[in-house]
């Protein structure tokens, strides 16, 4: 188990986006193959992260399952009108997640989850059109949480949750205007870098059998917001490039900043049913309340603690639905087949899309399957391709330094696949 | 397992669609979304002035280089088949020019936007030594033959790139043009040919009014001399001879068949050097003006109709130098050699007055509302002499030929500017080139500005973002301003789409305190 944990730790490289916001819709090959479904699925320990109130219900007695993803996502934006392109560097993301419970008795459990719900990498050629808001951003969230699994009534429902502990980090570089360079032509910019940021969380779920055959099942399950607070002192910030002068808004150096971003609450609903043993079929409805994040407001301190100047970034976004559906077929004891479907909503709005979270609607397809080795051992392996519709856009709220806005148009299209593979345990 | 394989396949097929890159329905990078209509950029050569090059700031500088007008059209041709542009780039971001290591005088480091001691914004040369030595000569061809301070005929003048020009008495030679000319012997317009442009852009005669205009109208207007060789730097070229060298230039660069624009030239009341600094700009209190009228009593009460008595001068023009100070802002006084110059006469009798009174005396007028003060005038006006409090620039002194436009050498610029620019136009329609109005697109600029996203381009001082600190040449979103216009007209002419650039993205003045 430890030499597992340290391998996991070593290979916790920050997911890329591929869903809306700068949610990573990625946390269990089983799940993703059938959509990313998995509230009302009891399968295997995924459930520790789609609803803990299902760990109390698997048949053995510890459960393990890790995996993780090869994200390949890239964004492409022009501007017919001024002839401007650009394309994201060909980053590969690898969110990956782990998940064990132990059955302490019949009706109780316990469990740990490590997974990452959140995260962005998006690296656009430095200097492009669209640098004054972005050049690269690396955003990052580990989720860490103990978990319990009671089964209240015995075969009809049972309720799991546990406090959640989040690690934030973040690294962000942009120009801090349309134009402002040195005496040579360098572009001004700032880097913001800060991470271990710790906050906390927690999440609950239920789980309802809706019949007496446990073919029809019901689950519901509700992540809390947790918002990342940068404080002065735990990051910096490293303007570069800024003419020598007092008329420039900062000078070069390194500041303390002060952010926050929110990781927005989630709940789910699920049915699942499973007419036979070789059939199960999935639906979960996903309602993340992105309404939180209204804006990402950067103030940078002097030494003194006062504001050395400050960075207003409008984002208004809105909650956001996402539908979920997924099917599995077992033509054997040994291989489970799965597919599914997701339409996932953007929480971004007209006039607030924002290149470094550059996401309208998609749809995602899945499919995937998993081998039993033997008794124990299991393979589970999914692929993801997520379509995107091209979309016009902008981000309307730049101001300039003479009070302006000066709006960042664009076509934007973007293209995710994502290969996943993982190991499930049982004992 | 034989079965898995099949399942597998199924779905590994059924996610054959799959793409790796994201792909436009319309790229702008493909498929000819950009064309170039009749006409072809993939051999750009762009021949003209400081404007040309990318002059800014009082000099020439890397920075500036990249962003002057034909690099940015270069840059935007490279979306329709537009090759690569080359340049002779200076040796810093510094400018001005040294010659065997030391500098040339007039060819100093750039204006930057500095603060004082009290943190109050001013243009200030950097205080930096320049590193471009003009004997390091540079090998092109180079796409952009701009040369700084050319005027029409200097384009056709074999030696204008010769090094030992540059210290004959007068100088024959342009330091900017050395650096890059093909031999010593070449001229610009040869330089350009040779290259055998598919496209050019020609963008000259702003010097042969300009010089003239910055110096106050202090030079000669040489409409009527046809011999450009006689010329000073100061002077207005004659209408003839600026036709007779563009009309050249012209047939040289069309002659093998070459598509290109022509560019006009823009008013010089549309730049800061002359719109900056108030004709009425010297206050005073009640007393003040009463003491100064009393000093100018003589000369409006007696002098003058004694002068128009003699007929020496007509009425009207003693109304014209009538003196006469209030409470409040006034007018200064000038010297207007367009003036009968009275001062040897005053010497005698009856008047008899000293030299001193008299040569003060001689072309001696307040200005009026129409005259102009160009931005040299600003470290001028209200200054004493000698520390004498007496002696004030503007109030007991009057100001120098060179710190006023006065209407009538505005008259002559004007003139001179309707003909080169009759010429221009015609030439174009001639040649079926495209004719890009630069004098319109300027006045728009200057009267009430030009929106963008982000802001609007004036041509006030300073903040108005489109001249640099010389008042004179754009920043680089002038620049860009001016390399859109010119897309524009070239789009108009040959059907091609060439977007424009987003002027927003270019800078404006350089703040550094470097």
């Amino acid at each position: 188990m430890k030499k597992v944990v340290s391998v996991f730790v070593l290979i916790l490289v920050c997911a890329v986006t591929y869903a809306g916001g700068y949610r990573v819709s990625l946390q269990g090959n089983r799940s993703l193959a059938m959509g990313h479904t998995g509230v009302a699925v009891v399968n295997n320990a995924e459930l520790a992260f789609f609803n803990p109130a299902g760990l109390v219900h698997l048949e053995n007695k510890i459960n393990l399952s890790a995996g993780g993803f090869g994200v390949f996502a890239e964004v492409a934006y022009q501007n017919a009108q001024f002839g401007d392109s650009a394309s994201t560097e060909d980053n590969v993301g690898t969110p990956v997640y782990l998940y064990g419970s132990y059955k302490v008795s019949e009706n109780f459990a316990l469990g740990l989850a490590v997974y990452t719900p959140y995260g962005s990498t998006v690296e656009y050629p430095t200097d492009w059109a669209g640098s004054h808001l972005v050049n690269n951003i690396e955003l990052q969230a580990i989720y860490v949480q103990p978990l319990f699994s009671w089964e209240v009534v015995k075969d009809r429902f049972s309720i799991g949750g546990g406090p959640i502990l989040a690690i934030g980090g973040v690294e962000f570089n942009r120009n801090l205007s349309r134009n402002l360079t040195d005496l040579d032509g360098n572009r001004s910019n700032v880097t913001l870098d800060a991470s271990g940021i710790l906050e906390f969380g927690w999440s609950v779920g239920a789980l309802l059998n809706l019949d007496n055959e446990d073919k029809w099942k019901l689950g519901f399950n509700y992540r809390s917001l947790i918002d990342v607070e940068v404080e002065a002192g735990d990051g910096e910030a490293t303007f570069a490039n800024v003419p020598n002068s007092p008329l420039a808004p900062v000078p070069n150096g390194t500041f303390d900043f002060t952010a926050s971003l929110p990781l927005p609450a989630e709940w789910t609903v699920g049915l699942s049913y499973k007419p036979n043993e070789k059939w199960l079929f999935a639906f979960d409805y996903n309602y993340a309340e992105w309404s939180a994040y209204e804006s990402l407001d950067i103030d940078f301190l002097n030494a003194d603690g006062s504001v050395a100047l400050q960075s207003l970034n409008p984002r208004n976004y809105k909650n956001a639905s996402t539908y979920r559906f997924g099917a599995q077929y077992s033509p054997s004891s040994k291989l489970d087949l799965r597919l599914g479907y997701y339409f996932d909503e953007s929480p971004v709005q007209s006039g607030f899309f924002a290149p470094e979270t550059p996401r309208n609607d998609s749809h995602g397809f899945t499919t995937g399957f998993t081998y039993n080795i033997n008794e124990k051992f299991a393979i589970d392996a999914s692929f993801l391709y997520l379509r995107f519709e091209e979309i016009d856009a902008s981000y309307d709220f730049f101001t300039e330094t003479n009070g302006q806005t000066a709006p960042f148009r664009g076509t934007y299209k973007s293209s995710v696949f994502s290969p996943g593979i993982g190991i499930s345990y049982k004992l | 397992m034989k079965n898995y394989i099949k399942y597998i396949s199924v779905l590994a097929i059924g996610f054959g669609f799959v793409a790796c890159e994201p792909e436009f329905d319309n790229p702008i990078d493909e498929n000819e979304f950009y064309t170039s209509g009749e006409a072809d950029f993939s051999n750009y050569v762009s021949i003209g002035n400081s404007l040309t090059a990318g002059f800014a700031d009082g000099t020439l500088y890397i920075t500036g280089q990249e962003d002057s007008y034909p690099n940015i059209m270069a840059e935007q041709f490279s979306l329709a088949g537009g090759g690569t542009f080359t340049q002779p780039l200076m040796n810093d971001n510094i400018g001005g020019l040294l010659l065997g290591g030391n500098p040339i005088p007039g060819f100093n480091p750039r204006f930057v936007l500095a603060t004082d001691e009290q943190g109050n914004p001013g243009p200030a040369i950097i205080n930096q030594t320049p590193t471009t030595e003009v004997s390091n000569i540079l090998s092109g061809p180079f796409n952009n033959v701009g040369v700084p301070g050319a005027r029409s005929f200097d384009l056709l003048f074999p030696g204008y790139g010769n090094i030992g020009g540059l210290t004959t008495m007068p100088v024959s030679a342009n330091p900017y043009f050395v650096r890059f000319a093909s031999s010593p012997d070449a001229t610009v317009i040869g330089d350009a040919v040779s290259q055998n442009p598919s496209f050019f852009s020609l963008w000259i005669g702003n010097n042969d009014i300009l010089g003239y205009a910055t110096s106050g109208g202090s030079g000669v207007d040489q409409t009527g001399n046809f011999d450009p060789s006689t010329y000073g730097g100061s002077d207005i070229t004659d209408p003839m001879v600026f036709a007779g060298a563009y009309s050249q230039m012209v047939d040289a660069l069309v002659a093998n068949g070459s598509d290109g624009v022509l560019v006009n030239i823009p008013d010089v009341t549309s730049i800061p050097f002359f719109t900056t600094v108030p004709t009425q700009s010297i206050p005073l209190d009640a007393p003040t003006a009463a003491f100064l009228n009393s000093n100018f009593a003589l000369y409006n009460d007696v002098v003058l109709p004694t002068l128009v008595n003699f007929g020496v001068i007509t009425a009207e023009e003693a109304a014209s130098r009538a003196i006469n100070f209030e409470e409040g802002v006034n007018f200064p006084i000038i010297t207007d050699d367009d003036l009968t110059d009275v001062s040897a006469i005053l010497q005698g009798p009856p008047a008899n007055l000293d030299p001193a009174t008299a040569n003060l005396l001689g072309q001696l007028r307040q200005a009026n509302g129409n005259d102009i003060l160009p931005l040299t005038a600003a470290g001028i006006l209200g200054t004493t002499i000698n520390n004498d409090p007496t002696l004030i620039n503007g109030v007991s002194v009057p100001l120098a030929d060179q710190f006023v436009l006065t209407t009538a050498e505005q008259a002559r610029v004007t003139v001179a500017q309707n003909a080169y620019n009759t010429t221009i136009q015609a030439l174009a329609a001639a040649n079926g080139l495209a004719f890009a109005d630069a004098r319109s697109a300027l006045q728009q600029v200057a009267n009430g500005g030009v929106t963008f996203n982000g802001g609007t381009l004036t041509s006030t001082f300073v903040t108005g973002g489109g001249f640099s600190l010389d008042g004179v040449h754009p920043t680089p979103r002038g620049y860009a301003f001016t390399a859109n216009v010119l897309l524009d007209a070239i789009n108009a002419r040959y059907g091609s789409n060439i977007p424009g650039v987003d002027i927003g993205n270019f800078a404006t003045v350089t703040i550094s305190n470097d």
